[in-house]
């Protein structure tokens, strides 16, 4: 995949794109995002996949409306406009599915359909949540991984000093920008969950220690039609230690929208 | 010089091995380790302690905020400070400070210090802070907007404090229709604001304004720090075109004075380690919450995370300044060179510090208010041709 930018009134973005087919935008999750996954290599293959930087993480610019999650919503619908993109597939990944769940309710205009990959956004009460915000770089793999190896090994890549990182420090406090208060979600989202009207599948690890896999079912009775698959074997960063699972699921569910 | 006793009032009585165990006293720790029967108790052996000190001829006395935490019982320094009022009569009671940013309301604080200040009839000394890191998990208050907040909470409260109402408040993160307080102050223009800090230039950019001119306080850092930001305070003040007065500057650190050097630094040490290594302990995660200050200072602190965060016994810590612990003697020359290196003006001695028990902080009191106060409280202003610039 390449690396470009796309300037949208005034902001410039830094995207990943590649491969060919029907357009497939993927949001990322609070890690942030720039480095193309195996998942995403493969999605390549059938999709003309679009992988942009949130305002405000990483190589994009951190304007100054960036305020709440609905600004980030406005912007992705401008983005969407911008590119003139139609019969979009959506997927978005924790925070970057609890954004999509904020576009989608704004307009599915461009939509062709939605792949919420345990999105963050919507508070369910008596279900347990953790809490990244209070974790340690290695408490956070710890908790989002469900196979150790995979979290021994994210650790053992860290940086020595990880909180002195640049972009590290950058996307942590769009994170908290986003979802410090009220934490990780919007209370109003639910109210609006009914106007998705595009075919939607949430995805889920069966062992999500940040957002625990009961979301799943509670979000799927808010949106019309909305299906669920769990992944077993899976923690929350299951786009990483389950790639070709969570590619399959977005390709069976795009192949059918 | 003015001397003041300052109080954090810890949970003294905390299981120590939990707070190890839990790694801090900060959030975390559960308040089921809080027995309210101690904690009545504690609080009046503080209280006592505060208001004796208007006896023993200290200058003013201090409390300040911090929530959920063995470290400090005062969630609200409202409260303690309107014990003090009435209790007191002389003294200058310092509030250092009140962390502006976690209000939904700061016209509260504006309101509640100007009712302080009229009970005293103007012994009210204002301290504003934005609150550390892990009080931004306490409150759900975006870490990334605490400066904001805090530059904006300060305009709304003098402005409520130095305008006569009903106006209109109208920021980005506080909005008011009527702004219009009664009590006003009772100082004019109004009460005197303190700045607390751990040093950083964005904050002595703004206390050392002409405008403001407010008093910078640098807290528990090693002397060479505390000098290296008072000399800053000095240099942002020549810029700004004015020479920054002694009286602008102080100094908070923890003091010990016992009968000789070595019997104070055996009475003290257990103690003061508890102090830096478990009251205060707490991950970085919690100190420095995403954004809660420059993105250059948080990869500062980051970098130096591991001495940071690891143990310090006394001796090194006097060592650096970071507590002044001897004999009356060694104290008051420990702090009239000090005074005679950096100029501060201000002392806010804590003279209780983690398990300090009770007969020790009376001890302590004594003969810091013998032996150590007088010479301090004897330096005027220093001549200007002894000030130096940076």
């Amino acid at each position: 995949m390449q690396k470009s930018t796309e300037t949208i009134r005034d902001c410039t973005v830094s995207l990943l794109r590649g491969g060919s087919g029907p357009p497939l935008l993927f949001l990322h999750g609070a890690g942030g995002g720039g480095i193309e996954l195996p998942f995403m290599t493969r999605l390549a293959e059938r999709y003309r996949l679009i992988a942009p930087e949130h305002p405000g993480f990483g190589a994009s610019d951190e304007p100054d409306w960036f305020d709440n999650i609905h600004d980030v919503a406005y912007f992705y619908l401008d983005f969407l406009e911008h590119l003139d993109l139609a019969g979009v597939h959506l997927v978005g990944m924790s925070l970057g599915g609890w954004i999509a769940m904020e576009v989608a309710v704004r307009s599915t205009a461009r939509l062709a359909s939605l792949t919420l990959v345990c999105p963050a956004g919507v508070h369910v009460p008596g279900l347990a949540t953790g809490d990244p915000f209070a974790w340690s770089p290695e408490e956070t793999f710890r908790q989002g991984f469900h196979d150790r190896a995979f979290a021994e090994a994210a650790i053992s890549r860290l940086p020595d000093a990880v909180e002195a990182d640049d972009i590290w420090l950058k996307n942590r406090a769009a994170f908290a920008r986003l979802a410090w208060e009220p934490r990780m979600h919007d209370p109003h989202l639910p109210k609006w969950l009914h106007r998705i009207d595009v075919p939607t599948r949430i995805v889920w690890g069966a062992h999500d220690n940040i957002l625990s896999a009961g979301h799943a079912e509670a979000i799927a009775a808010m949106i019309p039609g909305a299906g669920v698959t769990v992944v077993p074997e899976a923690g929350h960063f299951l786009h990483i230690e389950k790639a070709g699972e969570l590619a399959a699921a977005v390709e069976a569910h795009t192949q059918g929208a | 010089m003015k001397v003041f006793f300052f109080h954090l009032m810890p949970y003294a009585e905390v299981d120590l091995d939990e707070v190890r165990k839990v790694g801090t006293s900060w959030v975390r720790l559960s308040n089921r380790l809080y027995d309210p029967e101690k904690g009545a108790m504690l609080y009046e052996r503080y209280l006592n302690q505060l208001e004796r000190a208007e006896e023993l001829g200290f200058d003013g006395i201090g409390v300040n905020e911090h929530h959920q935490t063995a470290y400090g019982m005062m969630p609200s320094p409202i409260v303690m400070a309107s014990a003090l009022a009435r209790r007191t009569h002389r003294v200058k009671i310092c509030i250092l400070g009140s962390a502006l940013p976690l209000r939904q309301h700061p016209l509260t604080l504006a309101e509640e210090h100007a009712m302080i200040d009229t009970l005293t009839r103007g012994r009210l000394i204002a301290g504003f802070v934005r609150g550390i890191g892990a009080e931004y998990h306490v409150f759900g208050v975006d870490p990334t907007t605490s400066h904001e907040r805090f530059h904006e909470a300060h305009d709304l409260i003098v402005r409520a404090w130095t305008e006569t109402g009903p106006f209109e408040f109208s920021g980005k993160h506080y909005r008011h229709r009527y702004v219009n307080t009664w009590p006003r102050p009772y100082q004019r223009p109004h009460p005197p604001i303190w700045i607390p800090s751990q040093g950083s230039q964005e904050t002595i950019d703004f206390a050392s304004h002409p405008d403001r001119r407010y008093t910078y306080l640098q807290t528990f850092s090693p002397a060479a720090a505390v000098k290296k930001y008072l000399d800053l305070y000095r240099a942002r003040a020549q810029q700004y075109g004015y020479t920054a007065l002694d009286s602008q500057l102080g100094w908070a650190v923890p003091v010990y004075v016992g009968q000789t050097d070595e019997s104070a630094i055996a009475e003290a040490r257990p103690h003061f380690e508890n102090f830096r290594n478990c009251f205060a302990r707490m991950p970085i995660e919690f100190l420095l919450p995403p954004g809660y200050t420059s993105r250059e200072s948080m990869k500062r602190v980051a970098a130096a995370k591991k001495s940071m965060f690891g143990d310090l016994a006394i001796e090194p810590a006097m060592e650096m300044g970071m507590m002044v612990c001897g004999s009356a003697a060694t104290v008051r020359d420990r702090l009239v060179d000090y005074y005679g290196e950096m100029g501060f003006g201000n002392l806010i001695a804590l003279l209780q510090f983690g398990t300090l028990p009770a007969e020790l902080t009376d001890a302590n009191m004594d003969r810091f208010a013998a032996g150590v106060m007088p010479a301090l409280q004897a330096l005027g202003e220093r001549p200007a041709g002894q000030r130096r610039v940076a």
